[in-house]
């Protein structure tokens, strides 16, 4: 396999070119997001976002199991991302994970599991004994860049999308009840967290793009995500690596990505309301 | 030919015309390799033919490259070593680009070109036990017809499909193109495009123009270029 050897050096002065002119070589404004494409469906807890030419499938599952024994009334939330050589010709094929989807499954994670998106509480059916574990398996299918904005939204909209069985507690007895007995019930979601990446060019990062493509993320400096949620508060910050940024654009980081926030998710409860009406 | 005849890989083809020669050469185009006495195609996609010429060819549509002799492929160069360039070309293995492939190459004067540099060349070797190999010059002739280095403007990527309705020069959205605004074109059958048309926003608006016009046919491509056009 032929590792990716990243954009010629004509796709990258083109590319720095374009973006003192405040434009980009895709055609955009600067603060544009691609068009967005939100997929629920069929089935309960199947989500797929395309992102421009990215796309991402996530599948949420449930099953019932052991707590861990120091939090034994909360449920367990899992998650697993396969980044493998189908979404693009420079990624492994091998099993062990490549550092970047260790770096986006592990903001993925975070983005929902520490911002308590989820109530775990919630999740319990007989403390100390029996836990729902919910399974969010995230599947890469095509790499066109910015990976992170597309799987947290894919996640959270799976999980949004998710139903899972039906229980009632009879002292010590749990009864499961079919989905064709009793209607599946939604879970406990408290907010919405929505990752907005942003890429940095030109020596010091003076030049801002949101959003990057594929392209543009082989050439940048450095890169910043921020989650927010519909209430406006910020879950997570990410910048891993790159130059150092000033303060005054992570402010204006902020105000863009509250912008777009909004748009997101809008999108996500159209498509989750569209199939679970 | 009545009906399109669609076609997998591993498909035997009957290359046989109703009223043709039996003895008439055939010609087999991308998309179909001769085993022994069979034909038999090596991508999924619609068998065209033309029994005047008795050429045969699978017309389909991949992201991923394999490198036939004669193509024309935009690639990258990823390393130089003692004799010759390594190019990313986008198939399984680079492809090697030897230092007395260019026009007026000789031993003391040879192009120097750095990594990262994209040129567009023409495969010349490729078999299933060797690396391809690729020349920016017509060996007979020694003119560079057009090969070499991409100095200046934009190469995006598209689909192999795309890129193949492309080589046409008649494809319509570069006819529409051209009758807005000059530019150069340089097509890979690797789904690598190149293009420059002078300025920045001119050759974005040339590269989208190719991108979008995948799905849409003739008349569609020129009311796309048209709208691109006015809004320039």
């Amino acid at each position: 396999m032929v590792a990716e050897i990243g954009p010629s050096n004509i796709e990258a002065a083109f590319l720095l070119e374009a973006l003192k002119k405040g434009t980009r070589v895709d055609g955009r404004g600067i603060y544009d997001y691609r068009t967005l494409k939100i997929a629920c469906g069929p089935t309960y807890g199947l989500a797929e976002v395309q992102l421009g030419q990215t796309r991402v499938l996530a599948r949420v599952s449930c099953e019932v199991t052991r707590p861990f024994p120091d939090r034994p009334t909360e449920g367990i939330v899992l998650f697993n991302t396969e980044l493998s050589n189908m979404a693009g010709p420079g990624l492994e094929s091998s099993s062990k994970s490549s550092t970047q989807e260790v770096a986006i499954s592990r903001m993925v994670e975070r983005v929902i599991k520490q911002s308590r998106a989820i109530d775990s509480e919630a999740l319990c059916i007989l403390a100390g004994e029996k836990v729902w574990t919910i399974r969010i398996d995230i599947h890469f299918l095509d790499h066109g860049g910015n990976l992170i904005d597309a799987a947290s939204i894919a996640a959270i909209a799976a999980l949004r999308h998710f139903r899972r069985p039906d229980v009632t507690i009879d002292g010590e007895d749990a009864i499961i009840h079919d989905v064709r007995e009793r209607n599946p019930v939604p879970l406990s979601i408290h907010h919405t967290p929505i990752c907005v990446t942003f890429g940095f060019f030109g020596v010091d990062g003076e030049l801002l793009v949101l959003d990057p493509s594929l392209l543009e993320e082989q050439v940048q400096v450095s890169s910043f995500t921020i989650t927010l949620n519909a209430h406006r508060e910020i879950c997570a910050l990410n910048k891993a690596g790159g130059i150092p940024l000033s303060a005054n654009q992570i402010q204006r980081c902020t105000q863009v990505a509250l912008a777009k926030v909004d748009e997101v998710n809008e999108k996500i409860m159209l498509a989750v309301k569209a199939t679970t009406a | 030919m009545t009906g399109v005849k669609v076609v997998l890989p591993g498909d035997i083809i009957d290359t046989q015309q109703p009223d043709g020669d039996e003895q008439a050469v055939i010609r087999l185009g991308p998309g179909l390799v001769q085993a022994s006495d069979e034909v038999t195609a090596v991508t999924a996609g619609i068998l065209r033919s033309n029994s005047e010429t008795s050429q045969w060819w699978v017309v389909g549509n991949k992201r991923r490259y394999v490198a036939a002799e004669g193509e024309p492929v935009v690639g990258v160069v990823a390393a130089r070593h003692g004799e010759g360039y390594r190019v990313d070309i986008g198939s399984a293995h680079d492809a090697l680009l030897p230092l007395l492939a260019f026009e007026g190459a000789t031993k003391r004067n040879k192009p120097n070109l750095a990594v990262g540099t994209a040129v567009y060349a023409r495969v010349v070797v490729a078999n299933s036990v060797m690396d391809p190999e690729i020349e920016c010059f017509n060996s007979h002739t020694g003119k560079s017809e057009g090969y070499g280095e991409l100095a200046e403007g934009f190469m995006f990527k598209c689909s192999l499909g795309l890129a193949r309705r492309l080589i046409d020069t008649k494809a319509p959205v570069l006819a529409a193109l051209g009758k807005g605004l000059p530019f150069e074109v340089a097509v890979g059958v690797n789904g690598r495009v190149w293009v420059n048309a002078g300025t920045v926003q001119s050759t974005i608006l040339v590269a989208n123009a190719i991108r979008n016009s995948e799905y849409l046919d003739a008349k569609q491509c020129r009311q796309m270029v048209k709208e691109l056009l006015e809004k320039q």
